[in-house]
């Protein structure tokens, strides 16, 4: 059990690793698209060269990003398949149809229309080009989007049947994977984008600001990717709101993990800062916070849209309490019975398996029979107790409060960018702290937005496909010193890559700030 | 016919020319070059085998090996 909870930890490690740093590279592939596609489209309204030089100028910060994180994504394919085969195969039928569409999407969209973009310059129409920018900004978009299903998927499996023969879930409704989850997953994930690309822009445009160069274009860049930026951001609240009313119906143990919330209550206040007790457990009479300030009501209009609303805590979904269809708190099944009924599922599979060797159709339809009734708890019967299935509650907690204490101070620099760019360029050109402010920030959205990846995945453990399989049951029989030595392989390549991605990123902006951009010197 | 012709060769000449004039391109192609060298070659092959296709070799027997598995990981 030891090395096995070792091969365990050491590929949930590296598929972070590797999930982290892909994520890295997309969100700003999916909003500078966007913004280098606004840019364009006022070159073409207005015909002026300065819009075309901006339009360059991001284009080549976005074909490095583009570049340095292509195939990154592959290598989670690789660890399914390696470390994690039970899984692949597990839920291969519904991930195959999605992955399949992405990869045909990614590669005829993306392919052709990013080198149009690219290289189309004078060769194709200004028009034709236009529309090429867009369409790379709709396939990164769309690409995205089979990707967050599938995802999806896994914090809520449906649209699905379970066939013991093929050992597989057999997709039965392909639309019911586009569910309340996966709709605001997706727009979640794209809009935190936008908002990540516009604090990229702003405080690249800072820096040219801190240099007194090119201040025109700056001023042109903030605006576009404040305007982006800001818009993105509240469509990033509002979806996420949307999604913590979803993880609310069908993750409660997860809402309860981002709050740290071990006892309900009615009209349950919100923790906007503290710190959660480690000797906390679902049933001990421990304080649930070393230090807290809450927010009355919080919770409950955050989960149920609803100021007296009753949340459960961990220790009352243990017990039984969850959340309907309809958002009613109701007593169903107590994960003790729940891991109960999911041990008569692992018997019922081994009878299943066991009749299927000796061809005896009868007591294979008999197994099946008793398997389809308890498999709704098929991964509880991998728990020997209820703590089994709680996750990290301190990670999830804090990952979700650095997120949204982020998110804040993020709409506050939007708002504070537009405002001084439109009406006090002149501290915008000469205070130098408020450029610092605005450089020193770009790290920070990149914090904020794989926090709420953090908060996503560690908040769905121990699962790997909620409710039926745990990640212990998921992964491969290998060993453990492999998957050390390329989690270590990785980290390396991965550092490499993304020092050489920050370095031709700089000597770009500070080449191009003396080359293509001194139009604006001109005009 | 000949307008398919010329549509291929504008298309020809529209990458052909667009790698031949790259600056920064160029570097990134090395990297992206060696990067999918690192991630295919030595990766995939030494280290990340798809476990379930190199050691069975019907659907039937990974479905069984899977089954075997789930069933008797949680006992």
């Amino acid at each position: 059990m030891d090395d096995l909870m070792t091969v365990v930890d050491w590929s949930r490690w590296q598929f972070a690793l590797t999930a982290i740093y892909h994520w890295l590279f997309v969100p700003l592939t999916l909003g500078l698209s966007l913004i280098v596609a606004v840019m364009e489209s006022i070159y073409l309204k207005t015909k002026s060269e300065k819009w075309l030089a901006a339009t360059k100028f991001w284009m080549t910060l976005f074909g490095i990003n583009f570049a340095i994180g292509i195939a990154t994504g592959i290598i989670l394919e690789f660890e399914f398949g390696t470390n994690w085969s039970n899984y692949s195969w597990f839920v291969g039928d519904i991930f195959g149809a999605p992955l399949a569409i992405e990869g045909l999407v990614a590669f005829f969209i993306e392919a052709t229309f990013v080198a149009v973009m690219f290289f189309g310059w004078g060769k194709v129409s200004e028009k034709f080009h236009l529309v090429s920018t867009w369409m790379t900004w709709f396939g990164a978009s769309v690409s995205a989007l089979w990707i967050l299903v599938a995802n999806a998927w896994m914090q809520y499996p449906v649209g699905m049947e379970f066939d013991p023969g093929q050992m597989r879930n057999v997709m039965n409704n392909f639309w019911e994977l586009f569910s309340g989850i996966a709709v605001n997953k997706y727009l979640h994930a794209v809009f935190s984008g936008w908002a990540l690309a516009g604090v990229f822009v702003i405080g690249v445009s800072a820096w040219f600001m801190y240099k007194k160069r090119n201040i025109p274009f700056a001023e042109r860049s903030i605006k576009v990717g404040g305007w982006i930026g800001l818009i993105g951001l509240l469509l990033t609240m509002w979806t996420g709101d949307g999604s913590a009313v979803e993880v609310t119906k069908h993750q409660p143990m997860k809402l309860a993990a981002m709050e740290g919330l071990y006892h309900g209550h009615e009209s349950a206040g919100i923790v906007a800062a503290g710190i959660v007790n480690p000797n906390k457990t679902w049933n001990n009479d421990e304080d649930e916070y070393l230090f807290d300030i809450t927010v009355p009501y919080g919770l409950s209009i955050l989960a149920k849209h609803d100021l007296h609303a009753y949340v459960p805590g961990i220790a009352d979904i243990i017990k039984g309490y969850t959340i309907d269809e309809n958002g009613d708190t109701i007593n169903t099944v107590s994960y003790e019975e729940r891991i109960r009924q999911g041990k008569l599922a692992h018997e019922a599979l081994r009878a299943y398996d066991l009749a299927r060797s000796q061809n005896d159709e009868a007591a294979m339809l008999k197994a099946e029979a008793e398997l389809r009734q308890y498999y709704p708890y098929f991964g509880y019967g991998y728990f020997d107790n209820v703590e089994e299935a709680i996750p990290p509650v301190g990670l999830t907690f804090t990952s979700f409060r650095i997120m949204v204490f982020l998110g804040t101070y993020f709409l506050l620099y939007f708002v504070a960018a537009l405002f001084l760019v439109y009406s006090r360029k002149d501290w915008l050109a000469n205070k130098k702290w408020l450029q610092w402010i605005a450089m020193v920030s770009v790290p920070f959205i990149w914090v904020c937005s794989e926090a709420g990846w953090a908060v996503a995945e560690v908040g769905r453990q121990p699962w790997t496909v909620q409710d039926l399989l745990p990640t212990k049951a998921a992964i491969s029989e290998i060993q453990a010193g492999s998957v050390i030595l390329t989690f270590w392989l990785f980290a390396i390549i991965f550092t490499i890559l993304l020092i050489a991605e920050v370095n031709i990123m700089v000597k770009q902006i500070k080449k191009r700030s003396l080359t293509d951009l001194e139009i604006d010197y001109a005009h | 016919m000949a307008n398919i012709t010329g549509f291929s060769k504008r298309v020809w000449d529209l990458y052909y020319e667009g790698f031949k004039g790259m600056t920064v391109g160029k570097t990134l192609w090395i990297i992206i070059l060696v990067k999918l060298f690192f991630f295919f070659v030595v990766m995939k092959l030494l280290f990340f085998p798809n476990l379930l296709q190199r050691d069975y070799t019907t659907d039937e027997e990974r479905a069984d090996h899977v089954r075997q598995e789930l069933a008797n990981r949680g006992s």
